[in-house]
């Protein structure tokens, strides 16, 4: 795992080096090994090492043969063993054993398709000097970022937005629409970045660069269909795949521990691991005070049952306020939730116990269907068949059972929360209709300059207008996995939670079940395989008899969740980018709106998932602002 | 009592930003008030109007818009 930048230049000139080691000094925290560019003329490639495989010689960029080719990549080729032996059978000759050099061979064998053959997450540009063209590429699920931009002379490139800030000409100002998508979506919707000239390349995508300009397209997107599969073969094939895609992830010349969250899929993998690795796994995990968020006494009862190491870091809620702003800066994007904070925590530890790369749960719960959405989207399509069923709605009172507030509330205001209402009924969208028209709420708090700018706008449109045709076709499960595979995933799951928490301390995370032919498989069951009743992520609780302890395999999906609001306010920095006469600056908010709500978080009364999530989403808006905007960065250059 | 009710509710749940809230619309269904929010709106209400609102009174039909309220309220301190 590493960062990368560099650029083409439309004029074939080249740039300035001090530049270019601006950009790559920005991303340090990727890749504090070693620092490396290479300049010619019209393009230029940089890259900062974390060394994880071929220690020795996998420095980079890297060369082909004659060195007509360069290639820098942040991430891993899992497969790259097997491809290498194929390519070596073709007669290529390589003069590292890094996985990074699989790339530049298949490229010269299969052009820009060579992705297809790539089992792994990546995200990384390739300089093809015969044709003076740059492509670059990011993997099917966008586990490792990367980012563009566009001036009059060049096209950038960086791992981070903070990479493309370094050189010349990228402005700095915030994007009014990815603002008005993150307050609907959670995440703006790729390539939209929540700054007005970045960027993102989408997930699944790759996009070109040369003399007749830039091409973006897709090589992958998820597929849905519902194969006959008997329960039991769907349990030997999942744990088959699952086990190869462990089993390529522990490929490292570097030692690999893994995160317990004291759920399901963590378990699941950390069992895995164990399976291939008679050495004693290092497992690490969050614990907090709060006894509604802990989850301690089963990532306990886990790591005892799998004889793990066990590191265990205990989470206070001054914690997750001191480290909030480096968490944005990190993350370059608002939040509504603190949870990247103690992730952002844990991942400082793992770095303390001189662990560069962890494998994590992420994914299981998109692809085999643990989220609560699609229990709440099952039972309100349920109850919508038959309004009039005095039964249908006592489901109701099985949805998130670990929200004590919602739990309390009486049968009517249960039935009055969850109803369908008018415009949800026929929308495409409406698995998730219920959580976006709850965080649009949020943008009362807009200020009236915002709410004129995005007037007339409906972000829903640009969600609708992106969706495949064969969307229409697939069953109302299939279409809530679809959106939260294609959009909360990466954005915030993979993002926010994932890479820019665990590279800011030099840690590399790796998610088996991300691994395509888990994923393809998972989207090939039918639904009753992945939710049966109500009992979420059906066919993997199967693959776990026998692998994990009965109690994890037993428990209700438990979201991770952290202190929120309460955690924030107080801190000095809230203080004062929450001042009346900072929000009036700045724009983006009603400031005596905003006003009005800090009065009502101050006083205690700020409780609700709202009012926090209004809290959150203003102040690390405001730290983007303050961070990003107000104080333009500028690091030093470094010498490569 | 129908301002008292409307400026706390656009005060506390809409931060002064009632955004043409009509006093028949369903504060639930808006997004006004969430779980917690009732819980707050309940509390308001006996502090302020001096009255008990039974489990039983926690319905929609009592609280889910300023309309429903006010009249729930009337209704409360006329048994008084």
């Amino acid at each position: 795992m590493c960062g990368i930048a560099g650029y083409y230049a439309f004029d074939g000139r080249p740039g300035s080096r001090q530049e270019l080691q601006s950009a790559i000094g920005s991303l340090r925290h990727r890749g504090p090994d070693a620092l490396r560019i290479h300049v010619e003329d019209g393009a230029a490639l940089a890259h900062a090492r974390l060394s994880v495989i071929d220690l020795e010689g996998g420095s980079q960029p890297v060369s082909n043969e004659d060195q007509s080719l360069w290639v820098v990549a942040n991430g891993e080729i899992y497969n790259f063993v097997e491809l290498r032996e194929e390519l070596e059978a073709k007669g290529h000759r390589f003069s590292t054993r890094s996985d990074t050099e699989v790339i530049l061979h298949l490229y010269e064998e299969e052009g820009e398709d060579c992705v297809r053959h790539l089992n792994g997450q990546w995200a990384f540009a390739v300089w093809d000097r015969p044709r003076r063209r740059l492509f670059l590429s990011r993997d099917r699920f966008g586990v490792r970022p990367i980012y563009f931009a566009e001036t009059p002379r060049r096209f950038l490139f960086g791992s981070e937005a903070k990479a493309l800030f370094a050189f010349q000409g990228v402005p700095r100002e915030l994007d009014p629409q990815a603002l008005d998508q993150i307050f609907t979506f959670w995440v703006p919707i790729a390539p939209a970045t929540i700054f007005k000239g970045v960027r993102e390349l989408p997930a699944g995508h790759s996009i070109r660069v040369d003399a007749g300009g830039m091409r973006l397209w897709r090589h992958w997107r998820q597929q849905y269909s519902e194969l006959p599969t008997d329960e039991q073969e769907g349990v030997r094939q999942l744990l088959a795949l699952l086990e190869d895609a462990v089993r390529l992830r522990l490929r490292s010349d570097v030692p690999v521990g893994a995160y317990l969250s004291g759920g399901l899929d963590s378990s699941l993998v950390a069992a895995l691991i164990r399976k291939f690795n008679p050495s004693r796994l290092k497992t690490f995990s969050i614990a907090f005070e709060e006894q509604e968020f802990d989850e301690s006494p089963f990532q306990r009862r886990v790591a005892e049952y799998l004889g793990t190491e066990h590191h265990e870091l205990r989470c206070t809620t001054a914690d997750i306020g001191r480290a909030f702003p480096e968490v944005i800066w990190h993350a370059e994007r608002p939040f509504f939730r603190t949870a990247p904070a103690p992730l952002y925590l844990l991942s400082r530890q793992v770095h303390d116990q001189g662990y560069k790369v962890v494998l994590t749960g992420e994914g299981a719960d998109e692809i085999l269907a643990g989220y609560d959405i699609y229990k709440i989207a099952k039972v309100r399509r349920y109850w919508a068949q038959n309004p009039e069923s005095v039964r249908r709605p006592l489901l109701l009172r099985r949805l998130c059972p670990y929200l004590p507030y919602l739990q309390g509330q009486s049968d009517a205001y249960l039935r009055q929360f969850f109803r369908l209402r008018p415009h949800e009924a026929a929308s495409p969208l409406f698995s998730h209709l219920l959580r976006w028209d709850m965080t649009s709420k949020l943008k009362l708090f807009f200020s009236d300059e915002l709410r004129n700018e995005l007037r007339g706008r409906d972000a829903y449109e640009d969600v609708a207008r992106e969706l495949p045709p064969e969307f229409h076709q697939w069953n109302w499960l299939s279409r809530a996995q679809f959106l939260e595979t294609e959009y909360l995933l990466p954005g915030y799951i993979l993002a926010s939670q994932g890479d820019r928490m665990a590279m800011a301390h030099s840690v590399e995370t790796r998610f088996p079940f991300l691994d395509p032919n888990v994923a393809e498989f998972a989207f090939s069951l039918p639904a009753r395989l992945k939710m049966q009743g109500l009992r979420e992520k059906h066919l993997l609780r199967r693959c776990g008899e026998g692998l994990v302890p009965e109690t994890v395999l037993r428990r209700a999906k438990q979201p991770y969740r952290a202190p929120e609001a309460m955690s924030l306010l107080g801190t000095e920095y809230a203080e004062e980018l929450l001042q009346p006469s900072r929000i009036r600056g700045d724009g983006v908010f009603c400031a005596s709106a905003v006003r009005l709500l800090v009065e009502k978080a101050r006083e205690g009364r700020a409780v609700g998932m709202r009012d926090n999530m209004a809290v959150v989403g203003i102040l690390s808006t405001q730290i983007l602002i303050d961070r990003f905007i107000r104080h333009a960065y500028n690091d030093s250059p470094v010498h490569c | 009592m129908h301002t008292t009710i409307r400026q706390y509710i656009v005060d506390n749940f809409l931060f002064g930003r009632a955004n043409g809230l009509s006093d028949s619309e369903s504060l639930l269904e808006q997004g006004v008030i969430d779980s917690i929010g009732l819980l707050e709106l309940i509390g308001f209400l006996q502090k302020r109007f001096g009255i008990r609102v039974a489990d039983e009174d926690i319905i929609p039909a009592n609280l889910d818009s300023v309309d429903c309220i006010r009249n729930f309220v009337e209704g409360k301190l006329a048994c008084n």
